[in-house]
């Protein structure tokens, strides 16, 4: 069994992901359960997606210390689920911060190295995927999902291969996205880097 | 074939593949998938034969569902669990008279509560209307169950409820799914009689010896209704669920390699009361793991007291279990813990460090920002109460707008407006109601307003859609679920032939129109009512973004302090537009005191 956790910020696309990762394991003939943890908020809030992978699966929600990947995609939402990362298991994370409104207001302002330092403390084995660089190729961060995705698949064993995404993204996809989510899925897996 | 599908939708693919012919419903989280698939399946021709309507409130959806299954139709009818209350009515009356057809009440509870105003338990609905309630574990096992329920409906003639929670409706898994050989079910049509057909107290008395006497045989029934209801386990020591905390349960025993009898309840009501006394013969204790209300654990301390078996029943009753929110894995882990008397479960803790805070907040453009924005304006200085309601709006209450003083249930803020006018009558009482609102259970209130000649302002945010649930159409919006082109109920006409003497219609990002309508409604002697018309912004694209000119910004954050839009950030010591966010509205130009926000750099930079 696998339990693959995704956490972002609304509007960030980690529904489609964990959609994505689901369709792969669906094609691979694997059973999979998919859940999403989100709030009130349209928009800018917490989205956090449980990916379930295998059979003897009950809960739709992954239970805390039991995730094998964390798929972050902003590292305050990395550390927010870090207690869902069971014992040696993995966190990808995107670098770059999505600050809220209310932060401007906030005692001590949201800083993401602070965020990744912490992580680092707690000695937990992550890896960093450069956001700006992705924006900076692919034009904007629209595919940043995908490209996490791309880091995931080669950086730690979720049961699914980097082609198998491919596939999905080839199937599901409209076609105008296509291409640039299939570079972000490269980019993310040859630029990811462990902290 | 195998699809990965929501509980939601596997309901919905359930219920068509137990040839259900009419849907009827009214959106609330988190029920609102089903009847959305079941219109996605009709709208691409995977379901032809059924009709769908979202109804205009959950007493009109149960009414109109009961009519077609009085006419032998397979029926369903789906709400959240607040909007049973409002179909309490004709639920407690159709419960005496019953159905041909066979009828599904779908009522998603939501524990926790995620996104609903109480933590009310619909299984105390089907005690108290004396349904039948089913209660799926899962979205593979609601998948088949609805067909059951469908079935059992139609033999005892009885209304079901089927009643699955925030997780199972939300929760995505692989389901066997097969909707393409419907068997048809072909109805009798309506048979006039009138002594089945029309309540009248002496029927309701003989059907209520009947009711109570069907009851008692599906206690026995029930016991027979096999869902795998009872596990094998290490010891005397028992674990009873329902719901989703079944899942739960089996999950935080395998987690920490624990054995234990184990009793699934899936009919709270009527109780399986033999299946319960089978299982209790082979404990000496049970703990009841259920969330909401303890549903289970007091029919099983009557079991136990009826049939003078003695074990004892843990649970919510006894401080075992909490009282409120939402039950989870970790938790169980926890409580069975304690009751085994085995080793408490390492359980990772929340990180140890301040995190940034992500409050639900209205959208960068969203129109109820500005209308807002404008009665706030025009009352500054006046005393005046903000009565709020459900919706997307309720997030006005948030500062720096701060526009929500009250929010009660679906309707009510017109209503409670005119009681806080009654005991003040020298505050100026406003309603917000959203479209859907107005027309699910606003138009009545406004009724009471014109009859009781109760002054105040009724403001409608009409924004073209049903926004919170997920954009369903409404009266307001020119569509039906099918798709259907629809006519438009006027929300105009609907107030002047109610009386309303005071009407205006404002577009409210013509900020000083908005405040001078607001302002002349609230001096008005009488019921006055301003429609706030603008669309929200997910039904359009956007057609233009501002900035802000960084040498004209002086950094005196009036824009964040009046509007708080989630698009402006800061930039330094001054502020900046998130150009991926902002959605073009343009009310931040307007309260810039130094001219420094306009839509021109940023349209230069699209165009490069």
């Amino acid at each position: 069994m696998y339990n693959i956790l995704l956490s972002g910020v609304g509007g960030q696309g980690t529904v489609l992901a964990s959609k994505l990762i689901a369709a792969a394991a669906l094609a691979k003939g694997l059973t999979v359960h998919t859940a999403e943890t989100i709030g009130m908020a349209q928009r800018g809030g917490c989205v956090v997606s449980h990916v379930r992978i295998g059979e003897n699966v009950n809960s739709p929600l992954i239970p805390k210390g039991t995730a094998d990947v964390i798929i972050a995609f902003e590292p305050a939402e990395a550390v927010r689920v870090a207690c869902y990362l069971k014992k040696g298991g993995v966190i990808i994370t995107s670098s770059s911060a999505v600050k809220p409104v209310t932060d401007m207001f906030a005692k001590v302002p949201y800083n993401a190295d602070e965020m990744l330092e912490y992580l680092k403390t707690k000695g937990i084995k992550t890896y960093v995927v450069d956001a700006d660089e992705i924006v900076r190729t692919l034009g904007n961060a629209k595919s940043l999902n995908v490209a996490l995705l791309g880091a995931a698949t080669v950086n730690c064993d979720i049961g699914i291969t980097k082609e198998d995404i491919a596939n999905a993204v080839v199937n599901t996809a409209k076609a105008v996205f296509r291409e640039q989510n299939l570079k972000a899925l490269d980019m993310g897996a040859d630029i990811s880097k462990e902290l | 074939m195998k699809k990965i599908l929501m509980g939601n939708e596997a309901i919905a693919y359930g219920a068509i593949a137990a040839g259900v012919e009419v849907v009827t419903g009214y959106p609330g989280t988190p029920s609102t998938e089903v009847l959305e698939t079941v219109a996605k399946l009709k709208q691409s021709k995977k379901a032809e034969n059924v009709y769908v309507e979202w109804s205009v409130n959950e007493k009109s959806a149960l009414e109109v569902a009961a009519g077609a299954a009085y006419a032998g139709k397979r029926c369903m009818v789906t709400m959240k669990q607040v909007g049973l209350n409002v179909a309490s009515d004709p639920l407690m009356s159709l419960a005496y008279i019953g159905v041909k057809g066979g009828m599904i009440i779908l009522v998603a509870d939501d524990p926790g509560p995620i996104s609903s105003q109480t933590e009310q338990d619909t299984r105390h609905f089907a005690q108290f209307a004396k349904l039948p309630v089913f209660d799926p574990t899962s979205p593979e096992e609601a998948y088949e169950m609805i067909s059951d329920a469908f079935d059992f409906s139609e033999k005892y003639s009885t209304p079901v409820i089927f009643r699955p929670t925030t997780r199972v409706c939300h929760a995505y898994a692989t389901v066997d799914v097969n909707i393409d050989n419907v068997e048809n079910h072909i109805a009798e049509g309506f048979v006039k009689d009138t002594s089945r057909w029309v309540i009248f107290p002496r029927t309701s008395y003989l059907n209520h010896l009947k009711i109570e006497e069907r009851n008692r045989k599906l206690r026995s029934v029930l016991a027979e209704y096999d869902r795998k209801t009872i596990e094998q386990g290490k010891g005397r020591l028992g674990i009873a669920a329902s719901g989703v905390s079944y899942a739960y349960a089996k999950e935080a025993l395998a987690i920490d390699g624990l054995s234990a009898p184990v009793l699934k309840i899936v009919t709270a009501h009527p109780f399986p009361e033999e299946l319960a006394v089978k299982y209790l013969k082979t404990v000496d204790e049970v703990l009841v793991y259920e969330e909401l209300d303890p549903v289970v654990e007091k029919e099983l301390i009557y079991v136990c007291y009826k049939y003078k078996l003695n074990v004892k029943i843990k649970g919510k009753l006894t401080g075992n279990v909490p009282d409120a929110g939402e039950n989870s894995v970790e938790a169980a882990r926890v409580i069975f813990a304690d009751y085994f008397g085995t080793q408490k479960p390492e359980i990772p803790e929340k990180p140890d460090i301040s995190l940034p805070v992500r409050p639900p907040m209205l959208c960068a453009g969203c129109p109820h920002r500005a209308s807002f924005y404008a009665v706030k304006k025009a009352m500054k200085g006046r005393k005046a109460v903000f009565a709020g309601d459900i919706g997307c709006y309720t997030l006005g209450n948030a500062k720096p707008l701060d526009m929500v003083d009250t929010c009660l249930c679906m309707g009510a803020g017109i209503t409670i407006a005119q009681g806080i006018k009654r005991a003040e009558p020298d505050t100026v009482c406003f309603s917000f109601t959203g479209d859907s609102t107005f027309f699910h259970t606003g138009i009545v209130g406004i009724v009471n307003a014109v009859y009781n000649g109760t002054k105040m302002v009724s403001v409608i945010l009409d924004n073209s859609t049903t926004a919170m649930t997920g954009h369903q159409p409404n009266p307001n919006t020119g569509k039906r679920a099918s798709g259907e082109v629809a006519e438009v109920v006027s929300i105009e006409k609907v107030l002047e032939a109610i009386g309303v003497k005071y009407i205006r219609t404002v577009n409210p990002f013509e900020l000083d129109e908005a405040v001078n309508a607001v302002k002349c409604a609230a001096d008005f002697d009488g019921v006055s009512a301003i429609i706030f018309r603008a669309p929200c912004i997910a039904l359009f694209k956007p057609q233009k973004r501002f900035s802000i000119a960084e040498k004209n910004c002086i950094g005196c954050k009036r824009c964040v302090n009046e509007i708080g839009c989630p698009a402006l950030v800061k930039n330094g010591n001054k502020i900046k537009i998130d150009p991926t966010l902002c959605y073009g509205c343009g009310l931040c130009e307007k309260v810039c005191p130094k001219g420094a926000i306009s839509d021109k750099e940023a349209k230069d930079k699209d165009n490069v």
